[in-house]
């Protein structure tokens, strides 16, 4: 098999090919609101379907009547789990989930029941209508005491633990270490895509369904959903519909099983879409944790062992829960060299909202811990935080807790050095408006006190433990115009300016068409998610391009008799170097020339019985310097600069990398300062965003990129690393480190809220 | 004179006796001013549509003008016109409340009428229309009435207003005198106050007038707190407050709070911001305070 190249075809810039921002072909639509997203999917004779949920977080069925909703005018079918004629639960790890609750519901607002009818408001009546009988029962909200707790689903309520032990258990056992500890907790954070879920269904003439719909990765959707349906998943067609953000919360089934059973049992098209507060309940948030650390460190500041527990609350099904426990258990130690470590990573069921992926996908939680203990080790030790911080940094081959060895590129150091080098431009803002409080006008001057602080994180890139992670991607030439396809969902990242790109850049040409992303035409392009759609569709576009390049030069050379290695293709055009052939792309590609690739990156492994093994491809480092203005006495922040240096392998794209650090950062901003879905005993209290509080432009300073670090990545694409997580992951433990430096207190915690601040003087000194 | 759209007829009123007749035809209409309280209602599914009278376009509830010493506001007036510097020279705490109202676009639609008719209790310019001792005038088929805000404003999302009625003005005081109004939320634009204070003062009157937002069910006057500030003042020096005299307001005036636990934030907290806002909004008044 070939591999992607991770050079350039030659040294000269192409027009709009690689390095180049070339304008995104769904920009203009999306700006100027003509973009169709999935909510704007309409068909003829279409019905409408809407889902009853639970209201209690734990309650056994004892009936359900539909009745009287079935008796309604204008209502075509109301279903319940009866009505799933195939696989009763579905699942990205385990098929734990019920497609409609049969006799218990796990979590406030699980699908009970689905209706189709005429209207959007006849559906409403018809749920209303629908009569559960729920025998209440207590629910398990407190993640620490559900391993001891009776199980709430066949599956038991640990959901994984993982015992990482690396290296010399007794590598601390010294009286001359310099020990800190400490716990923390992370709040939950939701993806707060602004489109909500939604997609339309369409039943086929051969017993089958085309799905419409808003996803991150199609096939393992369709594979779900034929699987709930009974169905061949020949039979069950997807087409990417207009994403509105994705974020992970796009990763797991929402609506799809329930879609195509109204469509099947109504013979009629039927579309849903979740309303802003459904749409909190319809998805997966970030997994909330509570974490101890324990660093041990020689009086020079060399990390000798680190300890520490994660608990995550996984709510009340697995989705990706063991692949994020297993994130935050690998990357626990933050980017930095540890001989010994013991770090115990435990997720368990709760009858809390269900948690999976989301941007960052587990080292977020652990980026804010482990950042904490290094700036508490500063301390201890009288050392300069970044000093501490560079002392310890990775580098390509030292091992990581897994007992990996970094073999591809790791500038951590390099990270590290240009974002706390970069001169800040922050002054003292002079209008009330531009301190912390903003628009509320509550600090003047005197109130307000300034930190600055700095954060590592990093992360693996692409799915890990031995999964076997591929994308398939089709080029065609014919006629001087490329067309690709490939089933990578476009959820904003902007795959479709870069597959364009690549394939200027490869082929020369100027014309280059994006096929439909659909389950039929293609193979699986793998999600888009864990920065991985650059390197993996990426990678199999190039290699179909370059495929193609290499099918049409062989045949250009047979036809015209002149050696393959003699014939370039340039500036759209075949040439000899010899000079005696020149012809244009048009002319030479009127027989189509294709090639359809899979592309694979290298092997991983699973994690053995100590958490040890080669169990990612490839990683990636980030660095944010935060400055801050508090206003102590109000606990209001304002967030005054953003200062960042990133890992890149590779820049495809300036604008579109912007975006994701600017993206990235906003919403580390939002997890460290005030994005919480606020759960009081297994229900949400803020499901709207009047209450889920995201930033917005008075409280996101613009992005400073310090560095973007271009050391090209041995297997990918270009040597292009993905980009989309790292900006969440050290925003956040940044900010909030800055905001510890200004206000002195010990703030364990994220979100932080303004009485952790106003109210720290008030609290007990051991409660802190 | 309506038009039906789906079972509901909606009026659009284009004079004021106009949208009285519709209301008196149908007592139960909803009046629909900018819609950005009502609309979220409704979609929320919180609301059944029922008939709607569309108020927008009525000239005589539109504007703002002065009537000696007093301004009339007119029920439309909206946020974006109440930061116009001609009117917030006049009553500079109703421009400050309305500059931290949402984003521009509800600032270009919200108006002062649907403020102070869905009577919520974190409404922004609540406070300030209390601190200031504004009036309310209604209108109805029938005629009008003048109800004072404290007799408006009756409880959590609860107003005054009989079927028929809305309301056609606000009328405020124009006072001599520094005003402030402060709101706290948890992020720095757009977003419902946790607390929030009108600090106003009438020179002539040597009054000094306090209205809280979000520390209780309904906008709250602190009595006490201005009646021991306006007696230490120094009316006719100028001479700053004591810190003893701003300690001691800021007290009285966290002490007139009843504020409650909820998601927003809890009564601890905003206890503590209304001691915090008094304190700031005294000396940004009066000036830093003597020793
Ligand atoms: C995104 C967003 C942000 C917001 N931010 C804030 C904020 O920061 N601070 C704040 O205080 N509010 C805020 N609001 C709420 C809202 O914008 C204000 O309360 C606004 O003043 C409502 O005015 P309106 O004209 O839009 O009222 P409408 O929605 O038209 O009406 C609201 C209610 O008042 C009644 N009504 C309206 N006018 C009259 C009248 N003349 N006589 C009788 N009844 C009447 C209506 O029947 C309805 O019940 C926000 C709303 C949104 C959607």
């Amino acid at each position: 098999m070939s591999a992607v190249s991770t050079t350039l075809v030659g040294d000269r810039k192409r027009e709009a090919g690689i390095g180049e921002s070339p304008p995104r072909p769904d920009g203009v639509p999306k700006v100027t609101g003509e973009f169709a997203f999935s909510s704007d999917l309409w068909h003829d004779r279409m019905l409408w379907g809407g889902t009853l949920r639970s209201p209690h977080p734990s309650a056994r069925i004892r009936s359900v009547d539909i009745g009287p909703a079935m008796a309604m005018a204008g209502v075509y079918t109301v279903l319940t789990h009866a009505d799933v004629p195939g696989a009763a639960t579905y699942g990205l790890e385990h098929p734990d989930q019920p497609v409609l609750a049969a006799d218990v519901v796990r979590y406030e607002g699980e699908p009970v029941a689905i209706v189709a009818a005429d209207h959007p408001e006849t559906a409403r009546r018809a749920l209303a209508a629908i009569v559960v009988d729920y025998e209440i029962t207590e629910p398990l909200v407190d993640p620490s005491l559900a391993e001891a707790a009776p199980p709430i689903h066949p599956d038991g309520n640990l959901l994984r633990r993982i015992h990482l032990r690396h290296g010399d258990p007794a590598a601390a056992d010294r009286n001359d270490l310099v020990v800190v500890e400490g716990t923390y907790e992370v709040g939950m954070q939701d993806q707060a895509f602004l489109g909500p879920e939604s997609g339309l269904a369409v039943p086929a003439e051969d017993g089958g369904v085309e799905l419409y719909v808003a996803t991150q990765w199609l096939h393992v959707d369709r594979d779900q959903v034929a699987a709930c349906l009974g169905l061949d998943p020949g039979l069950v067609r997807l087409t990417l519909a207009g994403v509105g953000g994705a974020f992970g919360a796009r990763e797991d089934l929402s609506l799809h099983v329930h879609l195509c059973l109204l469509a099947l049992h109504t013979g009629r098209p039927v579309k849903m879409v979740y309303g802003r507060e459904e749409s909190f309940h319809g998805h997966v948030h970030r997994h909330p944790a509570k974490l101890w650390y324990r660093h041990h460190a020689d009086t020079d500041g060399t990390l000798v062992r680190v300890e520490a527990r994660l608990l995550f609350d996984g709510g009340s099904y697995a989705s990706s829960s063991g692949a994020v426990i297993a994130n935050a258990t690998c990357f626990a130690a933050g980017p930095y060299r540890v001989p010994s470590a013991d770090v115990e990573g435990i997720v368990v069921r709760t009858n809390n909202p269900p948690c999976g992926a989301m941007r960052g996908f587990g080292a977020v939680q652990t980026c804010m811990a482990h950042e904490a203990q290094m700036d508490r080790l500063a301390g201890a030790l009288g050392m300069d935080p970044i000093e501490l911080r560079l002392h310890n940094a990775l580098t390509p081959g030292d091992r990581l807790i897994t007992g990996q060895v970094v073999t591809g590129t790791l500038p951590v150091a390099e990270v590290i050095r240009t974002c706390a080098g970069s001169p800040s431009a922050a002054t003292r803002p002079d209008q009330p408006m531009s301190r912390p409080g903003g628009a509320g006008r509550t600090a003047d001057a005197t109130h307000v006190v300034r930190g600055e602080a700095l954060a590592v994180g990093f992360k693996n890139l692409m799915f890990s433990e031995g999964f076997d992670d591929s994308s398939e991607a089709r080029c065609e030439l014919q006629d001087g115009v490329a067309t690709i396809t490939c089933a990578c969902a476009e959820v904003g990242q902007g795959f479709v300016t870069l597959a364009q790109q690549i394939a200027r850049e490869v082929l020369s040409v100027e014309e280059v068409v994006l096929a439909p992303v659909e389950t039929a035409t293609i193979g699986s392009a793998g999600s888009t998610s864990a920065s991985r759609q650059t390197w993996m569709s990426g990678g199999a576009v190039q290699m179909a391009c370059e495929e193609v390049r290499t099918t049409l030069l062989v045949r250009m050379a047979a036809e015209y008799d002149v050696p393959v290695d003699d014939l370039v293709l340039a500036d759209g055009r075949v040439c000899s170097l010899s000079g005696s052939l020149d012809v244009d792309l048009t002319t030479a590609t009127i027989e189509p020339v294709t090639a359809d690739v899979v592309h694979r990156h290298a092997p991983t492994f699973p994690l053995d019985a100590d958490g040890q093994g080669n169990a990612h491809v490839s990683f990636a480092v980030s660095a944010h310097r935060a400055i801050v203005d508090v206003d102590p006495d109000l606990g209001l922040v304002k967030v005054v600069e953003l200062t960042t240096s990133q890992d890149v392998g590779r820049i495809l794209n300036p604008t579109q990398a912007l975006g994701q650090l600017e993206g990235g950062a906003a919403q580390g901003l939002g997890l460290a300062v005030m994005e919480e879905v606020q759960v009081v005993d297994g229900r949400i209290r803020n499901a709207s965003f009047t209450d889920y509080l995201v930033p917005t432009a008075l409280d996101m300073p613009p992005v400073r990129v310090a560095a973007l670090i271009e050391q090209p990545e041995p297997g990918a694409p270009f040597g292009a690393k993905g980009i989309g997580e790292p900006p969440t992951i050290s925003s956040t433990a940044a900010i909030v480190a800055a905001v510890r430096r200004a206000t002195g207190l010990d703030l364990p915690r994220v979100p932080v809220r303004p009485a952790d601040i106003a109210l720290a003087d008030a609290a007990p000194r051991g409660a802190r | 004179m309506g038009r039906q759209h789906g079972g509901v007829t909606v009026t659009i009123a284009r004079t004021l006796n106009a949208a009285c007749e519709a209301l008196a035809a149908d007592p139960e209409a909803l009046v629909l001013a900018g819609g950005t309280d009502l609309m979220v209602e409704i979609n929320r599914g919180g609301r059944t549509v029922d008939d709607v009278v569309v108020i927008d376009r009525v000239p005589e509830l539109q504007g703002w003008h002065r009537e000696g010493d007093m301004l009339r506001l007119g029920a439309t007036l909206t946020y974006a016109e109440m930061a116009d510097p001609a009117f917030a020279s006049l009553v500079p705490a109703l421009a400050q409340a309305a500059r931290t109202v949402g984003s521009p676009q509800i600032r270009a639609a919200g108006t002062i009428g649907g403020n102070l008719a869905t009577a919520s209790p974190a409404g922004d310019t609540l406070p300030v229309l209390a601190a200031l001792d504004a009036e309310v005038e209604i209108r109805s088929h029938q005629g009008h009435r003048t109800v004072p805000l404290d007799e408006f404003v009756i409880g959590v999302k609860a107003n005054a207003l009989a079927p028929g009625e809305l309301i056609a003005a606000i009328r405020v005081p124009v006072l001599d005198g520094p005003q402030e109004f402060l709101k706290v939320g948890p992020r720095n634009a757009m977003v419902i106050s946790v607390a929030s204070m009108a600090l106003v003062v009438d020179r002539v009157g040597r009054t000094v007038r306090v209205g809280l937002g979000s520390v209780a069910p309904v906008p709250l006057r602190a009595i006490e707190a201005e009646v021991m500030i306006a007696a230490r003042l120094d009316w006719a020096g100028g001479r700053s407050p004591t810190i003893h005299d701003v300690e001691r307001f800021a007290e009285l005036v966290a002490d007139a709070t009843r504020p409650i636990d909820d998601h927003r934030g809890s009564a601890d907290y905003r206890r503590r911001s209304i001691e915090v806002l008094a304190r700031r909004a005294l000396i940004r008044a009066f000036g830093e305070p003597t020793p």
